[in-house]
């Protein structure tokens, strides 16, 4: 009879591992919970940062997909005394036989404010501004009408105007019907349409507070002097760059430099950029409190072990192996720290999904988030307990039996 | 002189055989290294067959519970050898002698070591863990075993609901659980009243009865009185073997006298 045939060692089954694993967690309910608590702090944390961040850039992603990348901008800039500059009236026309530009709309701002009836005392601007507008500006910058109809070559002519969304909410005016005006400057205006919102980018929003009028109307009754100051140009998306480079000069040849040029589209990126650098910070944060978690887990192992020598003694009695005992105790740490993880991961999810419903953002939590949370429990639960499970395995079996 | 198979109820894996010493205790001296060394076993030999019960007495500092440590293969000796049902501790690997504890030595302490938050059953039940058997055949043969204790009907109390005695019958079920070779007991009285150790007592006749091998390990002469076979010690020697009042045993054949009253 030799040994190795008859004292086999065997494994525990894997239901068995995980029913003892839970022996210390169901035992001390509160002192697991709390030492969980760390972790889940710490996990949220990193869920909740990426969760917010993708959020967010979803956000921003959708809003330059809405805008398109093609579109650019030139405004009248100031001169170095401080003036604004004026954009000569052939700047659109020139602009428009630059090789790849498809689309050149442009608007003109008209001084003067709206009011819903010439009694509205005239402080109550509501900073609504008056802007001429070209035809086809609506195709250009991606909006549409919400109510109404838009300018066409007669109503430019006319006494006509089209209110932005924001204007109209400030006007209080939400449908359209025949013989509806607004007071511009010192007369009537009938409305004709109200816009939809356009797509927040810097320098397009500003179209939604705004009350739009063809340019010849501008000219005939709001004395306008007809000088563009916004051209929307839209190129051909192979070209963007080469356009973009020549934009200046073409607007205004005498001094190029008075002229703001802009890619809404590149000041987007920038923007979901600049909030990864916050990541960053939030994100070393959690590391540190999940750092924090694992000294806790460890320290609540190290207890467990010393509380519960009687335990080992008696199990290694009853025939487990040292190897038995470790795997106990460090599938009690991983499970520890895996019951903090997934908390955490729900804690993050949860606080993302309602900032971003309240922000009105796509709710994302990117797999990396979620998964990587969990995987970070994991490691730290092993790594926490590492040492406490060889401490409790290294026990002797009379110590632990006979030394109560 | 045979051992009577039909009344064995219990008994062990079947890698021993009939007649063969279940426990050898052979020259077995433990020492324990400090400064001076402490010498708590010297050259202790003796044998326990199947379906004995024995008796070892003496007062504290005699080496009992070092030779229970050594019995149960939870210690090693420094010199001499210590076989269990034929094999060698001296041989065997830890994992090999967890599993030696696993499927052939049963534990029973004084101070119960039951789990709480456990039922009976499964407390019971966890003598078998590490044995590899399923749950479901663990808990079977746990109530089996509760059968035996006399406390089938209540497998699914919380030790803290049951008496003293209750939960020592509990305990001993547990090492009765895996049908071990031998069943070692620790002062197994020692944290009950007189009347509750009697009956812990006469519990250990009716499994001697059985077939069941069991030691005793005490510090009360009168409870090593009620022993088949009594065992003294002192100094870290047995000064006195009941068994061997008449003649010493031939080498490998059974010890003698265990048949006796």
């Amino acid at each position: 009879m030799t040994a190795a045939e008859t004292l086999a060692v065997r494994r525990l089954r894997p239901a068995d591992l995980l029913r003892l694993s839970t022996v210390g967690l169901r035992t001390r309910k509160l002192r697991a919970g709390l030492s969980a608590l760390g972790i889940a702090i710490g996990v949220a944390a990193i869920v909740a940062v990426l969760g917010l961040s993708s959020s967010a850039s979803a956000a921003l992603l959708n809003q330059i997909s809405a805008l398109g990348t093609n579109l650019l901008l030139v405004e009248n800039g100031q001169t170095l005394a401080g003036q604004t500059v004026e954009l000569p009236p052939a700047a659109p026309a020139m602009i428009g036989r630059i090789d790849g530009v498809t689309q050149v709309q442009q608007t003109g701002s008209v001084t003067g404010n709206v009011y819903l009836s010439p009694l509205i005392p005239a402080i109550d601007t509501n900073d609504i501004g008056i802007d001429a507008a070209s035809l086809g500006l609506l195709r250009t910058v991606a909006t549409s009408v919400a109510e109404g109809r838009y300018l066409n070559a007669a109503t430019a002519e006319e006494p006509v105007c089209v209110l932005g969304a924001t204007a109209a909410q400030y006007l209080g005016i939400d449908r359209v019907y025949a013989g509806e005006r607004v007071w511009l400057d010192n007369m009537w205006f009938y409305v004709a349409g109200i816009l939809n919102p356009v797509v927040p980018a810097p320098d397009v929003e500003s179209i939604d507070s705004s009350v739009l009028v063809g340019f010849p109307a501008a000219e005939k009754y709001l004395g306008f002097d007809g000088d563009p100051s916004t051209i929307y140009v839209r190129a051909d998306t192979s070209q963007v760059g080469a356009v973009y480079s020549l934009l200046g000069a073409t607007a205004y040849p005498e001094n190029p430099s008075e002229v703001d040029v802009s890619q809404p589209s590149a000041a987007l990126a920038a923007q979901a950029d600049a909030q990864g650098a916050f990541n960053d910070l939030f994100l070393g944060l959690g590391a540190v409190a999940l750092l924090v978690g694992a000294v806790g887990v460890a320290n609540i192992m190290i207890i467990s072990v010393l509380e519960r020598r009687s335990e080992i003694g008696l199990r290694r009695a009853l025939g487990a192996t040292r190897g038995h005992i470790r795997v106990q105790f460090l599938a009690e740490a991983v499970l520890l720290a895996l019951v903090g993880g997934a908390a955490g991961v729900c804690a993050g999810a949860l606080a993302t999904a309602i900032y971003a419903s309240a922000k009105h953002e796509l709710v994302v939590i990117p797999a990396l988030a979620w998964g990587g949370g969990l995987g970070a429990a994991i490691v730290i639960g092993a790594v926490a307990g590492l040492w406490p499970a060889l401490r409790a395995a290294r026990m002797s079996p009379t110590q632990a039996l006979w030394s109560m | 002189m045979s051992i009577d198979t039909t009344r064995s109820a219990m008994h062990g894996p079947d890698s021993y055989r009939l007649g063969w010493p279940v426990l050898e205790v052979d020259q077995v001296t433990k020492i324990y290294p400090s400064e001076p060394p402490v010498t708590a076993l010297r050259e202790v030999s003796f044998r326990v067959a199947r379906g004995e019960l024995v008796g070892i007495v003496g007062p504290s500092g005699s080496g009992k519970t070092t030779l229970l440590h050594l019995m149960g293969t939870l210690d090693r000796p420094s010199s001499g050898h210590v076989k269990i049902t034929g094999f060698d501790v001296k041989r065997l690997s830890d994992r090999e002698l967890a599993a030696l504890r696993a499927t052939r030595i049963g534990f029973v302490f004084q101070q119960f070591f039951l789990a709480e938050h456990q039922s009976v059953l499964d407390n019971v039940a966890n003598g078998l863990l590490y044995a590899g058997v399923p749950q479901a055949e663990r808990r079977a043969r746990a109530l089996d075993a509760l059968g035996l204790v006399g406390l089938a009907g209540r497998p699914h109390a919380r030790p803290t609901q049951l008496s003293g005695g209750q939960r020592q019958r509990v305990a001993i079920a547990r090492a009765l659980a895996g049908k071990p070779a031998i069943v070692l007991a620790d002062e197994p009285t020692g944290n009950l009243d007189q009347a509750t150790g009697q009956a812990i007592l006469g519990l250990f006749e009716e499994l001697h009865d059985l077939g069941v091998t069991i030691v005793v390990i005490t510090h009360d002469r009168d409870i090593a009185a009620h022993m088949g076979r009594r065992i003294e010690m002192l100094d870290g020697r047995i000064t006195f073997d009941s068994a061997q009042q008449t003649s010493r045993p031939a080498p490998g054949g059974p010890a003698s006298g265990y048949d006796q009253p």
